[in-house]
């Protein structure tokens, strides 16, 4: 048997019928997972679709209704003490101690986790070079950037060498190049055989880094796949051509056939694979005595995934 | 490493912290520790203490107003030290510092047990401060050293009582802001209610009742007799027995609200 398929047999999260409730409001309805260990798993969702609910109940920061889960195969309801030992959160919102340098917040977790003074120096010293935050060490995260906040504090994290992570919305609020940094922090992560637990609100970040995706509904999956697989249930990309006159849009209509017609908004949607040659064959056939008021190129987001998933989409187009 | 010894770590690790951070926040917490109660001595012993003094009879003993003061004054700068511990608290609360906690894998309490050890040394300090500047100003105790032994330790004991309530505010506030409001109560209403600053017999009749049997009226009644001479009765045992019933039910009712963490 060959490390490949071992991997593939062992479960680090097995959740069946999770439910949770405030009130009448139902959160989590009837979720099961199964996320291999070493595996990057996505939970996809916008805001209110419960991720963070999730997460926090794995995480053990609060209990389900209803449903079983074993968490690296330990028990999440009778064994969270030994699910605790195994685990790594890093929350929306950096947990770490502002009054204390970065060097002392690395410290005070290593002490925490019960590490010998020379380990605890020496994965200090490992995490700040690897995390960019030498020069920091010995300051209050009062003077850090938001990228280097959420890098202590995933750094803080990874102090006990967690085989299971939570990654809660890791790049929420960051500037591009932050959120850069972030996704190859994550992808080298994955190198060294940690299973990771991720959400996100950003197709694009799923489609990055994860192996498997759960896209979230309203406490509900209500597709799960890899991120091809998600992919080919989304209607692709395509040209958004906006005409002045109805006669222009039934000539355009004429010219493109396979496009799909919208004869209030005066609008003709073009299926293209997104490449410039498409774009060039597409105006071709137009011609030139076609009038174009408006061309707009339509990549697929979260919100065509929802709309191919749930037949409604997530949130109002704007 | 038993599980005593883990325990015993984690909440060494958690007083060190907090003892970080207060030595970080030190110009800070002067103002509220020591300041306040220092203030309040000179307003009380210079401004307004010459019209309470006379007004004192029996109570004053024959011996100065600010002698009546200064064991009310201590106690004072031991309710002063609530706000500190609660924000503290919701600080560690709102920020995610707790929930970090909850989901690894340490002593359940050590954070707390952290917080409530911090007030307690910023407590001995401040108080010692305190009666430093009394003693500058006129305080002339008659405690045996066996006195100031039990006055350190009822100071210890009542600061320790008032932390696990002041955590357990610090837990359930919405807000710094909230945190520091909840105090108010016990940091200022409920002393001067009570024989901190003149004895309840002057007080209104429905006043007297709940001032002469609330919690502060028998600890500052207990450093009162010990630090100046005056009959104790029995409110050593009183004071004692209050801050083991405030302690306890802190306790519970952080752990409950420990437990339940953010939702």
């Amino acid at each position: 048997m060959n490390a490949l398929t071992k991997h593939a047999t062992r479960t680090a999260v097995l959740v069946t019928g999770l439910r949770k409730a405030y009130g009448a409001k139902v959160v989590i309805d009837d979720v099961d997972l199964e996320i291999g260990e070493g595996e990057v798993f996505a939970l996809l969702g916008p805001n209110g679709a419960g991720k963070t609910t999730i997460v926090r109940i794995l995480s053990t920061l609060i209990p389900a209704d209803a449903g079983t889960a074993m968490v690296m195969s330990y028990d999440l309801r009778g064994e969270a003490g030994a699910v605790r030992g195994v685990i790594g959160v890093t929350g929306q919102f950096s947990a770490v101690d502002d009054l204390l340098t970065g060097e002392e917040n690395l410290d005070l977790m290593g002490r925490l986790l019960h590490l010998r003074a020379t380990e605890r120096r020496a994965r200090t010293t490992e995490l700040l070079e690897r995390f960019d935050l030498v020069e920091a060490a010995r300051q209050t995260p009062a003077t850090y950037s938001g990228g280097m906040k959420r890098r202590l504090d995933l750094a803080m994290t990874l102090m006990g060498r967690p085989r299971l992570i939570f990654l809660d919305e890791p790049t929420t609020g960051l500037d591009p190049r932050s959120r850069q940094t972030m996704w190859q922090i994550i992808r080298e992560l994955v190198r060294e055989d940690v299973t990771i637990l991720l959400t996100t609100q950003y197709l694009e970040e799923a489609d990055h880094l994860a192996d498997r995706i759960a896209v979230l509904d309203h406490g509900r999956i209500v597709a799960e796949g890899t991120p091809e697989e998600l992919k080919r249930r989304i209607p692709g990309a395509h040209m958004r051509l906006r005409f002045a006159d109805a006669a222009s849009l039934a000539e355009a209509a004429r010219a493109l056939p396979e496009g799909t017609r919208d004869d209030e908004e005066l609008v003709l949607r073009v299926p293209n694979e997104g490449g410039i040659r498409s774009l060039r064959d597409v105006l071709a056939r137009l011609g030139d005595d076609v009038v174009v008021e408006d061309l707009s190129i339509h990549t697929p987001d979260l919100d065509d995934v929802f709309f191919a998933v749930t037949g409604n989409a997530s949130r109002e187009k704007s | 490493m038993s599980a005593l010894t883990i325990a015993a770590q984690d909440c060494a690790t958690m007083l060190a912290r907090e003892i970080k951070h207060s030595l970080r926040l030190a110009r800070l917490l002067m103002v509220s520790a020591i300041l306040v109660p220092v203030v309040m001595l000179l307003l009380f012993d210079y401004i307004l203490g010459g019209t309470i003094g006379r007004g004192l009879g029996a109570a004053a003993r024959g011996a100065p107003y600010v002698d009546f003061l200064v064991p009310g004054i201590i106690m004072m700068a031991v309710a002063g030290g609530c706000g500190p511990t609660a924000i503290n608290v919701t600080v560690d609360m709102t920020g995610g510092f707790i929930d970090r906690i909850r989901t690894m894998a340490v002593t359940r309490g050590a954070l707390l047990a952290g917080h409530v050890g911090g007030n307690v040394l910023r407590t001995l300090v401040a108080t010692a401060a305190v009666t430093g500047m009394a003693l500058l100003v006129g305080f002339r105790p008659k405690a045996s050293v066996a006195d100031w032994f039990a006055v350190v330790g009822i100071v210890a004991a009542f600061s320790f009582a008032l932390a696990w309530l002041s955590a357990a505010i610090g837990l359930i506030a919405k807000s710094v802001a909230g945190a520091n409001g909840s105090t108010l109560p016990l940091a200022f209403l409920l002393p001067f209610l009570s024989s901190t600053l003149v004895p309840v017999d002057s007080m209104p009749a429905g006043v007297r009742w709940f001032a002469a049997n609330q919690p502060f009226t028998a600890v500052v009644d207990s450093l009162r007799a010990l630090l100046t001479g005056a009959p104790i009765g029995n409110s050593a045992y009183l004071a004692v027995a209050w801050c083991a019933a405030i302690a306890l039910a802190g306790y519970l009712w952080s752990q409950a609200a420990f437990r339940r963490g953010t939702r």
